[in-house]
This record gives C-alpha cells, structure tokens and sequence, in this order.
C-alpha cells in the first residue's frame, strides 16, 4: 500500500505510506493506475514523517498532481509540501524534463550521403599520406645522428616483435608445412612422382608460406600491440606530453617501432623457412620413406638461386605496411576506449589485407620480371 | 541515536610487507559530512576501497548500515551497491557514453522504469548539479574538469542514496569552481538527507563542508570535530592545520 485514500463526496483525501523509493516506482506506478479521479474536484494530498520518499518517488507523485491538474482538480497539500518536491519543482523551473533529442540528420538524402562519403575518405586518404610523409621525413631527420634514431628503443621492438615471435611463428610454419606435405604426398604417391613433393614443399614455403604466415601473426600480434600501446598514451594524454616536452611522439613512438619491425619480420621469415623446412623433411622421411640426404639434393635442384631471396625481401614491405598501420590508427584513437577497441581492430584487418595485397602485387611484379 | 552510517573496527590492510592500516577506527553518524585527509601515499583511497567492498581487508570489519562489507558474498555486497554513491579521483565517467547515459546506467541495472521515466529522473538528476541539457548529451571527452566532477556526482546521485563519498571531489578545479561544487553539495545535503564521506585536499572544502575530520597519521586514524582536531597536538595535523597554506583560510581561529 502507498496510498491511502478517503473520499468524500467530490474531495478526494489521499495520504502516503510505506516507502516511495525508486525500486518501488513499478508497483506505485500499478497502484497510481488504479486510482480513480472520475468525479473528484478537490485532491489533498499528505505526507507524513514516517514516508521513505526520495527524488525518483517525489518525481512520480509529481506527475501524478500535474496529471490530476490538468484534469481540472484543484490539487493542494495539507500540511507541508515534501523538501524533495520543492527541489524537483526549482531545479525543473517550468522546463520539461524529458532531454531534448540530438539533432540528427533527418531524412535520408542519397546524394547528400555520397557526397559526405567521399569527402570522409578523402580525407582519410590524405591524412594517411600526409602520415607515411612525416615519417619519412622523421626518418631521414632522424638518420642523421644515432641519438635520434633511438637504438635502445629499436632493440627492444626487435626483441618484442621477433624474438619472442619465434615459437609461435615457428610452430605454425612447420604444422602448415606438414599439412601441404601431407596432401601432396597422397595424391603424387598415385602417380609414383613422389619425389616431387620436395619441390612443392621448399618452394611453396620459400617463395610464400613461410613469409605470409609469419607476417600474418605478426600484424596479430604486433599490429594490434602498436595500435593498443599507442592508442592508450593517447587516451592519458602522455601523446600531448610528449609534444608539450617538444618531442616529436612520431620520432619516439612510431619510428622505432618501424624500424624494429622492418629488422624483426625477415629474420622471423629465415626462421620460419628453416623450420618449414624442416617439417617438410621430417615428412617426407616418416611417410615417404625419403633419406634426408635425398630431400636436401632434391631441394637444391628445384630452387634457383633467387628463390629464397624473393621470399626474405618481401619481409621488410610487409613490416613496414604492419607497423605503419598499427602506429597510425593508435594515434588516431581519442577519447574513449571503445575507438581504442575499434581501432585496434581496424589496425589488425587492414594490416592482414594489406600484406595480402602487397603480396598479390608482387606475383605480378616477379611474374613480369621472370624471377 | 541510531547506529552510526559507517563504522570501521580495527581495519588491517596490507599489500606485501607495507602495512597501510594497521588497526584504522572510524565512526561516520547519519548527516555527518565526515572529511578524510592524510599524506599523499597515507591510505585514503584504500580506507574508501575497503569500505566499498572493493578490496578485501586482511583484519577488521567494515559496517555499512549495520552490515559487515567483509564478510560479504559477492551477491550480497551488489545489493549494497545501491546504497551509496561514489564518485572517484578522475571522475571515472564511462568514456563511451553520453552524460545522460552514463547517469542512467545505474538506474538500468538496480531499477525498473519505464523508457521515458528513466530519461525524465536522469535529466532530473543532471540539472540537480548543475548542468546545461545541452551537456547531457555530450561525451565525457567534451567536459571540462568542472563539469566532469558534476556528472560523476549526478551519477552517484542516480539511485537517491543516503550516503554519498566522494574521492577529491574539488581536487583539479579553480578555486571558484571548487566552491560552487561545496556550495552544491552543502544545497544538496539537507534536501536528500545525505550523509558524505570525502577524501580531500582541499582546506576549503573541509572548512566549509565538514563537520567532522578524520585524519589517517601512522596507519591509524584521529577524528574529531573540526576544532578539535586542530587542537591535537599531532607534528602532522598542526602542520596540515595551522601552516602556512591554512593560515590564509583563517583556519587558526578555529584552532588553539
């Protein structure tokens, strides 16, 4: 019960009770509902000591008045008028309540649409640009002294990005390699051209595997590392310290991180190779019953002098596509930590379909220059 | 008299070999505007921590409303949580959400209220401290310092309760904006029957709110009134008290 209620012919006395809190407003709201005022001139309402009445309860018996107001009753208080009441009334000051809604575009309008689309993007366009120009100019700045170049800060990126990438770049090499093995050896053991599934696999792995997949989990890794770690300097303002302090955040964030990678990424492929290699050996050893001595002759004759060569160069661009990416959508973060998740993401997916596509350019590069 | 709002007893808390309490009593009646002060590194925000359930002391008990925070399932202490209002050092306003949203998420989680209820009580709560409706909709990255303390509060304040604290509510704001943040709170304070604990800084604000001062000196606290704790004859508290900064408040005619 919240409400005690006597009438009297067309005057209507309605007295609190127990608690109008807000976890009660749904059952107060029911017992509101079921009031009648069909009839009634005069509604007094009191308020005793005793009610538990806070703001979002005051708010409700407001309404209810106000509704009973416009209905033509005249509403009075006997006794006191409840503090929380008068509160409500001077903070609201006549003003409804309800928050004005944000003015949003309010029709659809296609052109107008397509038109702010290709706006947005060109600018993003010019800003990623504008990106890749001030590092490089911060790199050629910064090769002039090796104080610049910060070599502690690379050495710790080489160190982070590679070195500690090993075992899981590693063990993914050598299970795919084994995978692809596996397959071909099934389907050239039918034909009796067993051998060449040496040539399958140290190619395959020279030329693509070892170097996409390696620079695959890199963008996972490190990608979303640099997007996070620079997104969250961002967030506490140590971006703005840095430049308040007169260092340039590109020269001590970004280039190192550049730098470390571009230096990581193809020592991470040479290890992924080798231990490409290797699983293919093993392979071939246990399920083709191929001497090792066989596999390392055939692997010789089936590579030309520049197959590994194309693998390894591809490293560096794919770091340098990974880094960029990632330290360029970690300074773009502001704000709030929803662009920081949102960011990070982007950095991951358009560092993946970046390297993707960078390597489809360069089977059409190596394909026309015959390599 | 009822029983006190807070009541601390031989709060011990410890993280490795440093001792931050060791023993901490603290009494907080319905009312009170109660201040905590203490050096920087002396306890405060985990004494606040320990009372809100959000770190587990390693001795003592906690009370709230008669209540042992300590001992408290996880369910128990969520149930708690409407009981009070907290707002924290940096405002701690979700960054991802607009003002009004960030008002209204405590209110989704502990009440049941119609869609329109819920943006009116909001609004309502917003313009209690202070702010525009144009702020309402802005993102915690658009305020000013100022105006962040403002919606934390507003935010603390969604569930009406009767016991507010607040972690250096003026810490970060010019003088004047920090006294229109007292003069709202001490506006507030009889008309929702508040109750507040704050850690503070700021003589000021203990000048001109608190009835009661609490200070954390060597892992214990000393609480008294406002001139009787500047009458203790602490090294620490006369310092705090009767320096050079407080001198100018005027604070030594309080005092001995």
């Amino acid at each position: 019960m919240y409400l005690n209620v006597r009438r009297d012919n067309d005057n209507l006395t309605a007295e609190l009770a127990g608690s109008w809190r807000g976890p009660d407003l749904p059952a107060i709201d029911t017992e509101l509902a079921g009031q009648s005022l069909a009839g009634v001139r005069q509604l007094r309402v009191s308020v005793p000591e005793a009610v538990d009445l806070d703001l979002a309860g005051a708010w409700r018996l407001r309404e209810w008045l106000k509704a009973a107001e416009t209905a033509g009753l005249d509403v009075a208080f006997d006794g006191q008028v409840p503090p929380q009441l008068e509160l409500i009334d001077s903070t609201c000051a006549g003003k409804r309540l309800a928050p004005t809604l944000a003015s949003s575009e309010s029709s659809f309008e296609p052109v107008t649409a397509l038109g702010r689309l290709v706006s947005r993007r060109l600018d993003a366009a010019r800003a990623a640009l504008g990106f890749v120009g001030h590092i490089t100019v911060t790199w050629l700045r910064a090769c002039t002294s090796w104080r610049r170049l910060r070599p502690a800060s690379i050495t710790r990126h080489v160190y982070e990005t590679g070195l500690t990438a090993v075992p899981i770049a590693s063990l993914i090499a050598f299970l795919i390699t084994v995978i692809i093995a596996y397959i071909a050896a099934q389907y050239m053991q039918q034909y009796g051209a067993e051998i060449y599934v040496v040539d399958l696999i140290t190619i395959s792995v020279l030329r693509e595997l070892a170097v996409l997949l390696t620079a695959i989990i890199v963008a996972g890794r490190s990608g979303s590392a640099f997007a996070a770690e620079i997104g969250a300097m961002k967030l506490n303002e140590e971006v703005d310290a840095l430049h308040a302090i007169g260092v340039d955040p590109h020269e001590v964030l970004v280039l190192p991180r550049v730098i470390g990678l571009v230096i990581a990424l193809p020592l991470l492929t040479v290890a992924a190779d080798l231990v490409g290699l290797t699983g293919g050996a093993l392979l071939c050893h246990w399920l083709l019953d191929m001497p090792l001595v066989l596999f390392i002759e055939r692997a010789q004759d089936a590579i030309s002098p520049t197959t590994f060569w194309v693998g390894v160069a591809k490293a560096p661009v794919f770091a340098l596509l990974i880094a960029l990416t990632g330290t360029y959508r970690g300074l773009q973060v502001r704000n709030s930590s929803r662009e920081l998740g949102r960011l990070t993401t982007t950095a991951v997916v358009q560092s993946i379909f970046l390297v993707l596509l960078a390597d489809a350019m360069f089977a059409v590069a190596f394909w026309l220059l015959d390599i | 008299m009822s029983e006190p709002l807070v009541e601390v007893r031989g709060l011990v808390n410890r993280f490795g070999s440093q001792t931050v309490h060791d023993g901490l009593e603290m009494t907080v009646e319905r009312g009170e505007v109660f201040g905590i002060v203490g050096g920087s590194g002396s306890g405060k925000s985990v004494l606040l921590r320990s009372i809100l359930g959000l770190q587990r002391p390693q001795k003592g008990e906690v009370r709230l409303m008669g209540r042992d925070v300590t001992r408290m399932t996880q369910a128990e202490l969520r149930e708690t949580k409407a009981l009070y209002g907290v707002t924290f050092q940096q405002g701690a306003l979700f960054s991802s959400l607009t003002v009004l949203q960030n008002v209204q998420l405590p209110m989704l989680e502990h009440l049941r209220l119609s869609p329109s209820a819920l943006d009116e009580l909001a609004m309502l709560k917003i313009r209690l401290v202070g702010l525009s409706d144009d702020a309402a909709r802005k993102f915690p990255a658009q305020l000013s310092g100022g105006m962040i303390k403002r919606a934390a509060l507003a935010r603390a304040l969604a569930l009406d309760p009767s016991l507010l604290m607040l972690d250096e509510p003026t810490a970060g704001l010019d003088p004047i904006s920090a006294a229109a943040f007292d003069e709202l709170l001490m506006d507030l304070r009889p008309q929702l029957k508040l109750t507040v604990i704050m850690i503070t800084h700021d003589l000021d604000t203990i000048f001109r709110t608190c009835n009661r001062v609490g200070v954390i000196i060597d892992r214990k606290m000393t609480s008294d009134t406002l001139e009787g704790i500047a009458r203790h004859p602490h090294p620490w508290i006369q310092a705090y008290f009767h320096g050079e900064r407080a001198r100018r408040f005027g604070a030594t005619s309080h005092g001995a």
